[in-house]
């Protein structure tokens, strides 16, 4: 299996301040790749370098085949994106959510009128169509721009803290949706600080100070660490950062 | 290409939601054509004058009386003393005090002179100044008639034969605007403000939102381009621009029977341009703002100077050099120049062809650096 | 206290945070003066006038001589017939003709009157030079009979006309600048529906919105001040009446302004609406309903009284009685008393709002 994201020596600066400090690490097509970190760790920084919006301050890399400095526009392309803050227009109604970002991904019309119906269909929200997005609850709002954001099937989906603030039986309806994707053959790069979450992935990366401290299977870190749950391993590595938020 | 298509739709589903935006396009245009060109006047009358007469005889009487008469002048009061005119004044009642000393008819007759004390209010100097050129002509004009009476009373007294002038008569025409009404020369101008406002104002708050409520990044993920983006931004605002335009023109003929002298198309087409450059300096402003106050300021601050500096209210050749340059690169002042043009003088597209071809390269400029300055990637 | 003290704190660290919006607010009564002070002019001059005469003769060439000379014309001998003057007239690049007749007996003046001001004002000086020219050739008159005109110009004896607008710039920036950025800031806390949270504790509730309000008051304390030492300093404006009563004054009518604001965010749903809202509702009338440029009384009847319900008109009015004329409260205490009726019916009212959207 190949990678879909290489990334070597990415770095990101601020002024004075390194938000990314030289981190480096590939992802496997089709695995389901967690990136953590304590806040202000680096993890959005690296994350909006990766898909494009945020430019490498020096380090080279390449998504899905194309160069994260020069091809950016061809990445976009690529990948679906879902921030932390959740960010579907709430002035829309659900259709004309999924109608718009399918048209931006350039899926034909008839295209979109038929995937929406099956996708509403699978989420049980046919009843929800006509509803005014920022009049559903969170869970769902998160639910509905997961599925906006592999809609167009992209080669990687990045997930930003997709699941911070809903309840526990929500956040486990959401990782099936994930590994549905990932089933699909969708490669999965996503950020949490939910470390029963972190056990879910198929590799961990834990970021501190902007560098990666450690990479690994959740197994294998554990082994390491000489720790019972990702929560220890994680804790163990914070514990040693020195960048006050 | 197609994208756009999806884009637009977003755009105008969003901007109809708000139904202040429907009711702004319609019901702010006739607001402002139907209350401010009245405020607007350079004209002074109703001056109000206490006139204090001290010496009580028949021709300080008819100094008053010509006051009374006068259209420029109100007569408040004919208070007995200074102080009394002084604190009315004071108070804001009157803005003219006349003083007619006791001696004024013994003087006249005497002497054949006297003379009259005048107090003006001039906070506002202009109207200090033409109030008290009104007031000196009145005098002057009873000065006159009282030299005739008194002249051909005293028979004695030689009347100089008055020496041959040339004879040349002056007739004088106004043309473009006969009526010298200025809320005629002024409701061009507030076609302009009306389209700055909301072609202005609208789209600088636009981008910006889409920062704070986060979905702008969603749109930079994609793999949308920068110039279809910002265009299906702009359409809806053209669009609005325009109806608003059509319905300020209909206003000012249904209420003012206003209606352009020269070309309605002409009129229609150079405001299609300026809506076009106005809204992307909107674009520009919102793209460089953080947040929607900072946004908000900063176009009203800009709003308040192209206003205050395109000639709308105040000359541009009376502005000093720096000010004329600044207005030499504002949209605004090309395109009030151009509607009072067509509007009042009957300009066709050739004259305005100038004006017409600054508006063009604004927009370009304007809507070209409105894309730049867009950025998909920090 | 303690709570309140703590709350003021946040609302000042959150604006002056952004220091571009602080910077934009600061300057904008400072731009403001500066081209009220030296920009705009509402003096006519350099009126462009172009002569026709079919048969010229002394009389005509001694008229284009004075016309030629005069500083409000720009004689324009370029444009020398009818045909060349109807095409630039139309172009809005000549004011007047000036035309006589074959016999050189008749003159007519042709006036470019689409601004009626402007036109005016040129036929007049062109009829005076005519006319002046004239006498001049008779030889002077001696007038028989004389009563002559003392004229006192009280208050502002040079005319100046920032004599008139610093006042309204006063009222148009303070206004324009407190009831947006607090009906904004009010309404983006509603957004996020921080404020529901900070108004359902019914003890707090003023507390909470007088603590917003103190950072745009000692904002717009600054702008006040800025005008003031730009007016005094720059443009020669003196401060003839007492500074404290002007201070007290504002004070009052920055408080009005900000529970404008208040108001606004109550009724608001959005951002973008209570930033177009307290713009139209401010920036037309507070510059042409309130006597800032033009005075209300040659205003017709139904506009005159319109603009009572300004307070921009009441608050001007006061400035310019106590710092141009020099009065004191004996004949401001009427306009006093209805600002600071306008401020509670406005504080009301938004109270009543605020209340009656929480139940």
């Amino acid at each position: 299996m190949g990678s879909v994201i290489e990334v070597k020596e990415l770095t990101k600066r601020f002024g004075n301040f390194t938000a990314v400090d030289r981190i480096s690490f590939d992802v496997k097509e089709g695995e389901i790749f967690g990136f953590l970190g304590a806040n202000g760790a680096g993890k959005t920084t690296a994350i909006q370098m990766l898909c494009g919006i945020s430019k490498p301050s020096g380090g080279t890399g390449r998504v899905a085949g194309y160069d994260i400095n020069k091809e950016s526009e061809r990445i976009k392309r690529n990948i679906g994106y879902m921030s932390q803050r959740f960010s579907l227009y709430e002035d829309l109604r659900v259709w004309e959510n999924i109608r718009l970002f399918g048209g931006i991904y350039g899926l034909p019309e008839k295209m979109i009128a038929e995937k929406t119906n099956e996708l509403l269909e699978r989420l049980d929200f046919e009843s929800e169509r006509n509803t005014m997005v920022k009049s559903l609850p969170l869970g769902w709002k998160q639910k509905l721009a997961f599925s906006v954001a592999i809609f167009h099937e992209p080669k990687i989906v990045f997930l930003d803290e997709p699941t911070g603030g809903v309840d526990p039986a929500m956040r486990r309806q959401f990782w099936e949706m994930i590994y549905d994707a990932a089933e699909r053959g969708i490669t999965v790069f996503v950020t949490t600080h939910y470390m029963d979450e972190a056990e879910y992935c198929d590799r961990v990366s834990i970021m501190v100070d902007g560098r990666i401290d450690a990479l690994d299977t959740p197994k294998e870190l554990r082994r390491i660490h000489n720790a019972a749950s990702m929560d220890e391993v994680f804790t163990r590595l914070a514990r040693q950062a020195k960048r006050v938020e | 290409m197609k994208v756009l298509k999806f884009l637009i739709e977003k755009e105008f589903k969003q901007m109809f939601r708000n139904p202040l935006i429907a009711n702004l396009i319609v019901f702010f245009p006739t607001m402002v054509l139907l209350v401010f060109p009245w405020t607007i006047t350079f004209e002074v009358n109703n001056i109000r004058v206490d006139v204090v007469d001290h010496g009580k005889g028949s021709y300080a009487r008819r100094l008053t009386d010509k006051v009374e008469a006068s259209p420029y002048f109100i007569l408040n009061d004919t208070p007995p003393d200074y102080e009394t005119a002084m604190q009315a004044m004071e108070r804001g009642e009157i803005d003219m005090i006349v003083e007619i000393p006791h001696t004024f008819d013994r003087d006249i007759v005497k002497q054949q002179s006297s003379r009259v004390g005048l107090a003006v209010n001039s906070v506002n100097g202009s109207v200090g100044l033409l109030g008290s050129n009104y007031m000196i002509q009145i005098v002057n004009d009873l000065s006159k008639e009282l030299a005739n009476e008194l002249l051909h009373k005293t028979s004695h007294a030689k009347i100089q034969a008055l020496p041959s002038l040339p004879r040349l008569t002056i007739e004088q025409r106004y043309r473009f605007n006969p009526q010298m009404d200025y809320k005629l020369f002024m409701i061009p101008g507030f076609f302009v403000i009306i389209l700055t406002i909301l072609c202005g104002i609208l789209p600088a708050l636009n981008i910006v939102l889409e920062k704070e409520n986060g979905t702008i990044h969603q749109i930079n993920v994609t793999p949308v381009q920068k110039a279809w983006f910002i265009l299906a931004k702009l359409i809806p605002y053209w669009t609005i621009g325009l109806i608003a335009f059509i319905i300020a023109i209909s206003v000012a003929y249904l209420i003012y029977g206003l209606w352009p002298a020269g070309s309605i198309f002409t009129v229609l087409f150079s405001g299609i341009v300026f809506i076009i450059s106005v809204s992307g300096m909107g674009i520009i402003i919102s793209n460089y703002s953080e947040t929607l106050q900072q946004a908000a300021f900063l176009v009203i601050f800009f709003i308040l100077i192209i206003i205050l500096l395109s000639g709308m209210f105040t000359p541009i050749s009376s502005m000093p050099v720096w000010a004329q340059a600044i207005a030499s690169i504002n949209p605004f002042t090309y395109l009030t120049s151009t509607l009072r043009m067509v509007y009042l003088n009957g300009s066709s597209l050739a004259d305005v062809s100038t004006n017409l071809l600054m508006l063009a390269l604004f927009s370009l400029l304007l809507n070209g650096w409105a894309v730049l300055s867009y950025k998909k990637r920090g | 206290m303690k709570q309140f003290i703590a709350f003021v704190n946040k609302e000042f660290r959150h604006i002056f945070r952004d220091r571009r919006t602080m910077l934009i607010i600061l300057g904008i009564p400072v731009v403001q003066i500066l081209l009220f002070g030296f920009a705009i002019n509402t003096e006519v001059k350099d009126l462009h006038v172009a002569l026709y005469a079919p048969s010229p003769n002394s009389f005509i060439n001694g008229v284009t001589e004075r016309l030629y000379q005069s500083e409000y014309f720009t004689y324009r001998a370029e444009l020398d017939d009818p045909i060349k003057m109807e095409e630039s007239m139309r172009k809005g690049k000549l004011d007047m003709m000036v035309l006589f007749d074959s016999k050189g007996e008749a003159v007519q003046l042709i006036i470019n009157s689409s601004d009626p001001n402007r036109g005016s004002i040129a036929a007049t000086y062109a009829t005076a030079i005519i006319a002046g020219y004239q006498q001049e050739l008779a030889g002077m008159r001696k007038m028989p009979f004389q009563i002559e005109v003392e004229n006192r110009m009280i208050y502002n004896p040079e005319m100046k006309s920032a004599y008139m607008f610093v006042p309204g710039i006063m009222g148009l920036v303070l206004m324009l600048i407190c009831t947006m950025m607090t009906s904004v800031s009010i309404v983006r806390e509603k957004e996020r529906g921080t404020m529901e949270v900070l108004l359902a504790s019914p003890l707090k509730q003023g507390t909470m919105v007088f603590a917003k309000t103190v950072p745009y008051l000692a904002i717009s304390l600054v702008n006040f001040a800025s005008i003031l030492l730009l007016s005094y300093y720059v443009l020669k404006v003196p401060i003839q009446g007492s500074l404290w009563t002007l201070t007290l004054i504002s004070i009052l009518y920055i408080f009005l302004s900000l529970a404008f604001g208040l108001l606004i965010s109550t009724l608001m749903r959005n951002q973008i609406n209570a930033v177009i809202i307290s713009a139209i509702l401010v920036m037309l009338p507070g510059l042409l309903l309130s006597g800032m440029i033009f005075p209300i009384e040659n205003m017709p009847q139904i506009l005159q009284w319109l603009s009572h319900i300004v307070p921009a008109r009441w608050y001007i009015d006061i400035v310019r009685k106590v710092m141009i004329q020099g009065l004191g409260w004996a004949v401001i205490w009427r306009e006093t008393t209805i600002l600071v009726g306008m401020s509670l019916l406005l504080v009301g009212s938004s109270i009543l709002n605020i209340k009656s959207r929480l139940e």
